[in-house]
Parts: C-alpha cells; sequence; structure tokens
C-alpha cells in the first residue's frame, strides 16, 4: 500500500489540487477597500508585479529599438523609432557562430522535434497510465515505483550511456533521437498524470466493458480515451512547453544540423562574434519565448494544472 | 468425483501458470514494454553504467581501465570542481530559502480577497512558463553594466547606482539568484496558495473568535497545517536547484572566469567538450548523490511513516 | 455431490485473497437452471468479490467456476455467458444509449441487422426506445439502470449477474424496477445472481437466499426457511427488521430459564438429536410473532412485562418492555393503544421461535 508510487502520487496530487482550490480566497472578511492595510497590500503586489514583467517590457522595447538609441543607454524608454528590423533580422540573419541564417531554421527544428515527441511520450504515457490501473501484473507497481524515483535522477547521470545507446542505434545526432530522449524523460510523469487520472475513473466502466468482450486497445481506444480530453490537454500543454524549452537534450542529441531553437538563440547571443546587437538579441529571445508564451496565455487554468503537476519532474 | 475434481484442480493451476505467463493478457503485457525497457535500461542500467564507469580513467571514449577511486580524488583537486559544489550551495541555500519565503509571503497577500487575483496571479506565474535560456538572456541584458540598468540608472544621474553582479566574481551568483527567483517564485506562490486554500476555513472562525491576530494564525496554525504542501514544495526546489544548467550557460556562461560554474556544466563540459569522460561520470556520480541524499530521507519519512500506520 | 452439468453455476471450493487477506474461502455454491439467487450480506463480505469472480474479472486463488457444465474459471469474461449490471451503472459517457446497448455486439462482430434486432427487443422490453439516442448523461437514474440491464440483455447470456443494482435510486424507482426485474426474470427464465443490502428485495426476488459473513456463506436456502429457520444467531440478526429478540438464559429439559422467568418450550421443533440438550443458550422470538393481551393468554409461552418505550409506525406500533431484565421488543396493532408504565401480558408460540447454542451461536 504505501510504496513510493502512490508517494509521489501524493506530491502530483497535492499539486493537482492547485486548480481545484484556486477560487475563493480564505483569508479574513475583506475591510472597505482603502484602509492603509490594504494600501500597503496592493503597494507591495504592485511591486511584485513590475519585478516580473519589468523584463518582459525590456526585452519587448529593446527588441524595437535601433542600436543607436540602445547605446543612448535608457534601458526604460520606450523605443523613439519604431523599428522591426531587428525581430526581422533576429528571424532570417543573425549570425550564430558558425553561420548567419537567425532562428528560423532553429524554428522548425524545435517544430519536427516538438510534434512527434509530444504525440509520441503522451501516448506512450497514456498507455502505460492506462496498464498501470487496469492490467496490473506481476510488479508492475514496482516498475511504476522505479519509473517515478527515476525521475529524480539528474539527467547529467545517464546522459553519456545514452549517447553511446543512441549511437549504437544510429539515430545520434538525429531528430529521432531527441525524440526518444523526451519520450523518455517524459515518462515519469506523464504516466504518473494519467495513472492518477485512469485510477479516478469509476473501475465498474472498464469491468463492464471486459463483460462486453473488448480487449485492452478497444477498451483503450472506445471506451478510456474519449474520457480522457481533460488530461490528455494538460499533458499537452506539459509536453509543449517543457520540450520546447528544452536545452540540453537539444544540444546534445540533436546534432548540429537539427539544433533547436533555444540552443540556436544561446548560440545567437553567447557566441556571436563581433559587437553584440542588444536589439537582435532581444528579439530572438522573444521569439524563442513567444510559443510557450502563447501556451500559456491560451491555456491560463490548465497551464497551472500541467505545471503543478509537471512540478513533480524537477 | 472427488479425485477427478483435486485432478482437474491441478491442471487448471499449471495451465493457469503458463497461460499467465505468457498468452493472458498479452496486449497488456506488449504495451507495457515501453515502460519496462526505460525503467530498467535507462534508469537503473544507465545509473549503473555511469557509476561503473566513473571508477576508470576512460577519457575519450568509454573503454578505461579501473582506477578506483582516482577520478574523485582528481575532481575534488579541482578548483572549478570545488567552486562549482560551493556555488551549488550557496545558491542553493538562498534559492530555497528565498523562494520558500517569498512564495508564501505572496500566497499570503494573494489571500487577502484583493481584486484582480488572477491578473496577479497570471503575471507572477509567466515567467515560469519560459526557458531558462530566455530567462538567462534577459537578464544578462538587464544586467548588463553599462547599457543595462545600472547605465540607465547612472545616465539618469544616480552615479551612486551599483548592479554590477553579472561581472563580479563574489556577487555573480546573486545575479544568478535574481534571474531564478524570478522564474520560480511565481509557481511557488501557486502552490502555497493552493495549500493555504486547502486548509479548513472552520480555522479562520476559530481564531477570529478566540481573537488571534491574522499573521499570528497564519503563522503558527495554518503553516505548520501545509505540511504536505511545503515538503513538495522543497523536493521539487530541491532536486531543480541540482539540475541547475541552462540559467547558468546562458546568463553568465560560468564567468566571469570559473566564479559561476555548476556541477551540471561541468559535467557536461568534460563529457563533451573536454573530452575526459571519466572526470564527467564521476561529476555526475556525485551529482546522483546529493540527489539521493535530498530524496532518500524525505521518501523514508514519508512512506516509511505510512507504513506505520497502515 | 452435484453434477456440474446439471447446475446453471458451479462454484467449487472457490477461494480468493487480496494479499494476505482472504476474502472468500473454501466457497462451494450451486445454482440451479432459471432460479434466482439473492447474495445478501454485510458490507465488505465479499459479495461483490464473489460476483466478479464468476464474471472472470478476478483471478480465483484456488477452486472452479462452471458455467452451464463448463469449466470456466480461467476463461476471459465474455465466452463464459454472463452479462452484468453494476451499482454504479457504468454506462460508457461517450455513446449514445443504442452504441452502449451494442457495444459487446459490435465488439462480438455480429452483423447490423442482429444488432439492430436485439437492441430493438431489449428496448421494448424494458421501455427504453426513446431515449435510444441519448448520451447517458441525459438520463435520469432509474432510466440509466434500465439500459445497464438492457445492456446485459442484448447479449443474450444464461446467467445475469446484478451488483446491487437498485441501490442508488430512491425508495418509489427502487420498488418499480424490482418488479420490472422480477417480470423480466419470469419471461427470459435465465438464472440469476442478485447482491443486494436489501432485506425486502431479496425476500420479493430470491427463488434462494445466501446469506454471506466474512467470504463464508453461513445459509443457502428459500426466504421463508431463512426467516423461519435461521441456522445461527447471525442470520437470524441479520434477517428481519425490527431485529429478532435474543433472550439469554439456560435451556433445561425443555424448558428455557431466563433471569428466573421460566419460559416451557416443549412446543419448539428442535433440530434431531438436539430434544434433550442441556446448554446455554439463546431464544430467539422475531418482534412480529410476539402477541399481546387476551391472544398471549392462549399461546403456551406468556408473561407479564411493563411498557418502557413505544414508537407508533402508523399500521402498527413498535414496543419496548422487557422479559426478567432483559430487554423485549415486540410489534402489536397499533388499535391498542399502548402506553408506557402499562403493565400487559406478552406471549409467543415456541413453535415460531428459534433456540441457538450460546457457544457456538448455532440453531439447536
Ligand atoms: N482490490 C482489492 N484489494 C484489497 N482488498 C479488497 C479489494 N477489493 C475488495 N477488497 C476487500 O475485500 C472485502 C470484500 O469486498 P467486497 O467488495 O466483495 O464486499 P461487498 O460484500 O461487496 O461489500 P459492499 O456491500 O460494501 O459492496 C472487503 O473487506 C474489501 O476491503
Ligand atoms: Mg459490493
Amino acid at each position: 500500500m504505501s510504496n513510493p508510487a502512490t508517494l509521489s502520487t501524493n506530491v502530483a496530487l497535492d499539486a493537482v489540487k492547485t486548480d481545484i482550490t484556486l477560487d475563493g480566497p480564505h483569508g479574513p472578511r475583506p475591510k472597505p477597500f482603502f484602509t492603509p492595510r490594504r494600501i500597503i497590500l496592493y503597494s507591495i503586489l504592485f511591486v511584485a508585479c513590475l519585478y516580473y514583467l519589468f523584463p518582459l517590457y525590456v526585452m519587448i522595447t529593446t527588441s524595437f529599438k535601433t542600436m543607436p538609441e540602445i547605446r543612448f543607454g535608457n534601458i526604460f524608454a520606450p523605443p523613439i523609432e519604431f523599428t522591426g528590423e531587428a525581430w526581422s533580422k533576429a528571424w532570417s540573419s543573425a549570425c550564430t557562430g558558425l553561420t548567419c541564417q537567425g532562428l528560423s531554421p532553429g524554428f522548425w527544428n524545435s517544430i519536427k522535434i516538438l510534434i512527434p515527441s509530444v504525440i509520441i511520450s503522451t501516448a506512450v504515457a497514456a498507455v502505460n497510465g492506462y496498464g498501470l490501473v487496469n492490467w496490473k501484473f506481476k510488479g508492475s507497481e514496482i516498475f511504476f515505483a522505479v519509473l517515478i524515483f527515476g525521475s529524480f535522477i539528474p539527467y547529467q547521470v545517464m546522459l553519456y550511456p545514452l549517447v553511446m545507446l543512441t549511437r549504437e542505434m544510429g539515430i545520434f545526432g538525429t531528430i529521432p533521437a531527441v525524440i526518444m530522449v523526451h519520450t523518455i524523460f517524459g515518462m515519469p510523469i506523464l504516466t504518473l498524470l494519467f495513472r492518477n487520472y485512469f485510477a479516478s475513473l469509476p473501475p465498474e466502466l472498464f469491468k463492464a466493458a471486459r463483460v462486453d468482450g473488448a480487449g485492452f486497445w478497444r477498451i483503450f481506444f472506445e471506451v478510456m480515451l474519449p474520457m480522457s480530453l481533460p488530461i490528455v490537454v494538460v499533458a499537452l500543454i506539459l509536453q509543449v512547453t517543457g520540450i520546447w524549452n528544452d536545452f540540453l537534450f537539444g544540444v546534445v542529441f540533436a546534432g548540429t544540423q537539427n539544433l533547436p531553437m533555444t540552443v540556436q538563440l544561446n548560440n545567437i547571443v553567447n557566441s556571436a562574434q563581433g559587437t553584440p546587437e542588444y536589439n537582435v538579441n532581444m528579439a530572438a529571445t522573444m521569439l524563442t519565448g513567444l510559443v510557450p508564451l502563447i501556451v500559456y496565455f491560451v491555456s491560463g487554468r490548465l497551464f497551472v494544472r500541467g505545471v503543478a503537476a509537471g512540478a513533480v519532474k524537477g | 468425483m472427488t479425485d477427478a475434481s483435486a485432478s482437474e484442480r491441478q491442471e487448471s493451476g499449471t495451465a493457469r501458470y503458463v497461460r499467465q505467463l505468457f498468452t493472458r493478457n498479452i496486449s497488456a503485457k506488449i504495451a507495457a514494454t515501453p515502460m519496462i525497457v526505460t525503467v530498467l535500461v535507462i534508469f537503473i542500467g544507465c545509473t549503473l553504467w555511469t557509476i561503473y564507469y566513473s571508477f576508470t580513467n576512460s577519457r575519450l571514449l568509454p573503454t578505461g581501465t579501473f582506477v578506483g577511486l582516482d577520478q574523485y580524488t582528481r575532481l575534488f583537486g579541482t578548483s572549478r570542481w570545488n567552486v562549482s559544489v560551493w556555488n551549488l550551495i550557496w545558491y542553493g541555500v538562498f534559492s530555497l530559502s528565498f523562494t520558500l519565503v517569498i512564495g508564501f509571503l505572496l500566497a499570503v497577500l494573494m489571500d487577502q480577497k484583493i481584486r484582480f487575483e488572477s491578473a496577479f496571479r497570471t503575471i507572477m506565474l509567466y515567467p515560469f512558463a519560459l526557458s531558462f535560456i530566455v530567462t538567462g538572456l534577459v537578464w544578462q541584458w538587464i544586467m548588463n553594466p553599462t547599457l543595462g540598468l545600472q547605465g540607465t540608472m547612472r545616465n539618469l544621474g544616480f552615479d551612486w547606482f551599483t548592479f554590477d553582479w553579472i561581472a563580479r566574481s563574489d556577487m555573480v551568483i546573486y545575479a544568478l539568484l535574481i534571474a531564478g527567483l524570478w522564474q520560480g517564485t511565481g509557481f511557488m506562490m501557486v502552490l502555497m496558495l493552493a495549500g493555504l486554500r486547502g486548509v479548513d476555513e472552520e480555522i479562520w472562525k476559530a481564531s477570529r473568535v478566540d481573537g488571534i491576530p491574522t499573521w499570528r494564525t497564519y503563522l503558527f496554525i495554518v503553516l505548520p497545517m501545509m505540511r504536505g504542501v511545503l515538503v513538495t514544495a522543497v523536493v521539487l526546489a530541491g532536486s531543480g536547484i541540482v539540475r541547475l544548467y541552462d540559467l547558468v550557460v546562458a546568463l553568465t556562461r560560468g564567468g566571469p572566469g570559473i566564479s559561476s560554474e555548476v556541477p551540471a556544466k561541468y559535467v557536461y563540459d568534460y563529457m563533451f567538450t573536454a573530452g575526459n569522460i571519466g572526470q564527467g561520470l564521476a561529476a555526475s556520480t556525485m551529482m546522483l548523490l546529493t540527489v539521493m541524499i535530498i530524496i532518500i530521507p524525505w521518501a523514508y519519512l514519508e512512506f516509511g511513516g505510512r507504513g506505520k500506520k497502515s | 455431490m452435484i453434477d456440474n452439468t446439471k447446475t446453471s453455476v458451479s462454484i467449487r471450493n472457490l477461494s480468493l485473497s487480496f494479499g494476505s487477506v482472504q476474502v472468500l474461502q473454501e466457497m462451494n455454491l450451486d445454482v440451479k437452471y432459471g432460479e434466482f439467487i439473492v447474495l445478501l450480506g454485510p458490507s465488505g463480505c465479499g459479495k461483490s468479490t464473489l460476483l466478479n469472480c464468476i464474471a472472470g474479472l478476478l483471478d480465483v486463488t484456488g477452486g472452479q467456476i462452471y458455467i452451464s457444465g463448463k469449466n470456466v474459471t480461467w476463461e476471459e469474461p465474455k465466452d463464459r455467458g454472463i452479462g452484468m449490471v453494476f451499482q454504479s451503472y457504468a454506462l460508457y459517457p461517450q455513446m449514445t444509449v443504442r452504441k452502449n446497448l451494442s457495444f459487446g455486439l459490435r465488439v462480438a462482430g455480429l452483423p447490423r441487422e442482429e444488432i439492430d434486432k436485439r437492441v430493438k427487443r431489449a428496448s421494448e422490453m424494458l421501455q427504453i426506445e426513446p431515449l435510444l439516442d441519448r448520451k447517458p448523461a441525459n438520463l435520469s437514474g432509474g432510466q440509466r439502470q434500465r439500459v445497464a440491464i438492457g445492456r446485459a440483455l442484448v447479449r443474450d447470456v444464461d446467467v445475469f449477474l446484478f451488483d446491487e443494482p437498485l441501490s442508488n435510486l430512491d425508495a418509489k424507482l427502487r420498488a418499480d424496477l424490482r418488479v420490472e426485474i422480477k417480470r423480466l426474470h419470469q419471461r427470459l427464465e435465465n438464472t440469476m445472481i442478485y447482491v443486494t443490502h436489501d432485506q425486502i428485495e431479496a425476500m420479493t426476488l430470491a427463488d434462494r437466499i445466501a446469506i454471506m459473513r466474512d467470504g463464508i456463506i453461513q445459509q443457502l436456502d428459500t426466504p421463508h426457511e431463512i426467516y423461519n429457520r435461521p441456522v445461527n444467531l447471525f442470520v437470524a440478526g441479520f434477517i428481519g427488521s425490527p431485529a429478532m429478540n435474543f433472550i439469554k438464559g439456560d435451556l433445561k429439559s425443555r424448558t428455557f430459564v431466563a433471569d428466573g422467568v421460566t419460559l416451557p418450550i416443549d412446543h419448539y421443533a428442535f433440530q434431531p438429536g438436539n430434544e434433550a440438550l442441556n446448554a446455554n443458550a439463546i431464544l430467539g422470538v422475531r418482534p412480529e410473532h410476539v402477541l399481546v393481551g387476551e391472544a398471549a393468554n392462549a399461546v403456551p409461552v406468556n408473561f407479564e412485562s411493563e411498557i418502557e418505550i413505544v414508537e407508533p409506525m402508523g399500521s402498527d406500533t413498535i414496543a419496548w418492555a422487557r422479559i426478567g431484565t432483559q430487554e423485549f421488543t415486540f410489534r402489536a396493532d397499533a388499535e391498542l393503544n399502548l402506553e408506557p408504565g402499562q403493565k400487559i401480558r406478552l406471549g409467543f408460540d415456541p413453535a415460531r421461535a428459534s433456540v441457538f447454542d450460546a457457544a457456538s451461536g448455532e440453531r439447536i
């Protein structure tokens, strides 16, 4: 009963609860709006928000400035000569140490990595979770427990053997290797997510389908999957942001031709020769951050649920 | 009749064994292979491989001969590694305490029936959606001594204003900290807020009736009731800190000099750029050891304790 | 031993444990073709577990299960010729009622016309035709349970398994569906094994009732026998509402002495061989078998008592009195207008009472 699996389950559940319990404050009763206490309260929150928003502001304004304006040295000032040049340069012609093609190849590489990785990792984890709940076999709980423990092992520990493994498989330095690694390291948290979800469904549903004669895949596709839309969305959000933001696996496994956007971005900003063009750098940074930001603003509350659950990944 | 049923029972017993081993739920077993292979080959196999080869003198290729603890002796004789470890310790202590304290304070503020709560939350959490590379590069620009915040303030006439941590080897760790907190505190706040809201509302009524001041209720009654969330928060923050890598690469590249190096970067650099695999493996084994030191007591407390109860 | 081929469902030495917890122990049960068996017992006694074993949803730890003479112990659920209805309905939420009904048939690969025909027949039988294109979320509880029954019906099976099918419904619907199930059984004449908590359901539906406790069948008999001749204290106390009075005392040469009150029970139908038994015993008397006032004088056992509490129930009244120092409940006609403090004569016919051994709890 009490094994590491249930234990990490609780961690995840605690985390997932975030979503459910976010509405309705429980603090003391509100007082009239403009008491000194309230004013202090809102002032603190306001200052905190400045801290959180300032980098975004700087990123955006800098990216629309010209270099002379930047050299003038006022990071607070909005752009006087509003120009999108830095953006187009960042996208198509900014130089890394090697080439001058901008971020666009990285963007497309990231897309090429993202789509299959997200689909495969989510699918594998969904099947795992379903199997763990409804088709237990001897030792399945132990495998799951090790899987969850494994998610706490630093990636660096498994990095080199994985390089050798992928090299052996002939996929090192190609996109399939990155996909494989994302699937592997996404597995613990996603499996946990799906396992908990399927465990929360009434077991009679599964039993009824068994009596109706349906087998493993049929129950999965016709009964379970149509009911798992909410958790699939959470998993997708989690994986899209996680895989898009990955740096380490991209830089190790993708090979120079397939570097994802984060790696390209770092190369443009940190290994470019000549005088740094801060507007281009910020435009490139903004471009790279755009995908997760869009996911964040569109998904809202679901994102909270996704990252809360995903944070177990550490 | 009894004989027949007895033999039948035996027969079905053997048949059962064979069937369970091979044919029963065959699809379920095939479907479980990715998980089983991942667990056995990656999480167990690769980890053991790394530990084993950390005792060899492998350089460009992992073919080295067994050299006992040599790699570890060299590791702790390397100043870059020692700097990395100390950086991680300092960063870890500050990061952990600040994220927890700031996260809790923000959560308490957010819990005061404020207006625009979801707007505040959206603003505080969005950095968490961004990658460490993006975070690092933005802050690198803000902390740029000549054109960033410091330069701006000086241009505006505040000559005394200094914010050049990124360029000072004694302060660079705090530069990392600022960027790290910017990215992670919002999430801590959300986690803590969930914890606060999970506390029974009756507690508030009771403490109001007893006339206990709000801050005391938060500190001495509510906080201890949030144990589960706090443990989660510490474990999450802790295992994130050990992996600190991308942020350093983007923000400081380990500089100035080696003053902001961290273990994860040491591992990567020795494995993939310096061609000294044995060193990299020994360093990563030390990282594994660190995580185990965090995880095992926690796991023991959580599941050892619960085991006794049930 | 009963020949397996002559029974619809036979359970032989069935055992099941979850880890170290033994839920079913060496169970034996034979169900005749067309019989309606009700499993009754306290929560957690293993009723659902037994049903799941019969359905093939749980792997047994030992023993065999035969359905229609075939050993199905290790068969898949679908190959056992059973249909199952669950308390929580377990309808597939994303499928319409029609899809729900036909899912099993589609899995089995039946031709379209055959599926349509069977769905039509079942939905007519259960009067759910107008609901066929709705999703389960848009049905009431009673309608959902009809659909769930229909899902078992279309599969044309020999054995129906019900796991508390009516427990989630309100009293009125429960009574309606109970009759419906009875009608269905009379019409289909197939075997039904039915788990319930509700004694009324058990009494009204069952050909035979199996009373279970801790994974062991205590008594398997007709409702009449279970009610009138419970084999032990557990069954006696479990069946009947208000519960049977248990009077502690001593059995000596066909008289029962409780707290100095002597009750001659020579009319009691002793189990063969127990007639001359002297033992610490417990006398069980059903509250509804107690006679009051004048009528009490006509039966062999009667005594004077004082009424302590009166609970009017409408048609009749439940009253508390004492026999010696022990509590004694009885049911009386409401017209008697009993009052607390009133002295009254109570009596019962020992032929309708039960006597149990105090040590073993077995019927004497
Ligand atoms: N999967 C399981 N693992 C461990 N124990 C179980 C499991 N399922 C049931 N049990 C235990 O087996 C016993 C019998 O359970 P079962 O569900 O058969 O009871 P029941 O008679 O149907 O009860 P109820 O009337 O409440 O439905 C219970 O003590 C229960 O705790
Ligand atoms: Mg049950």
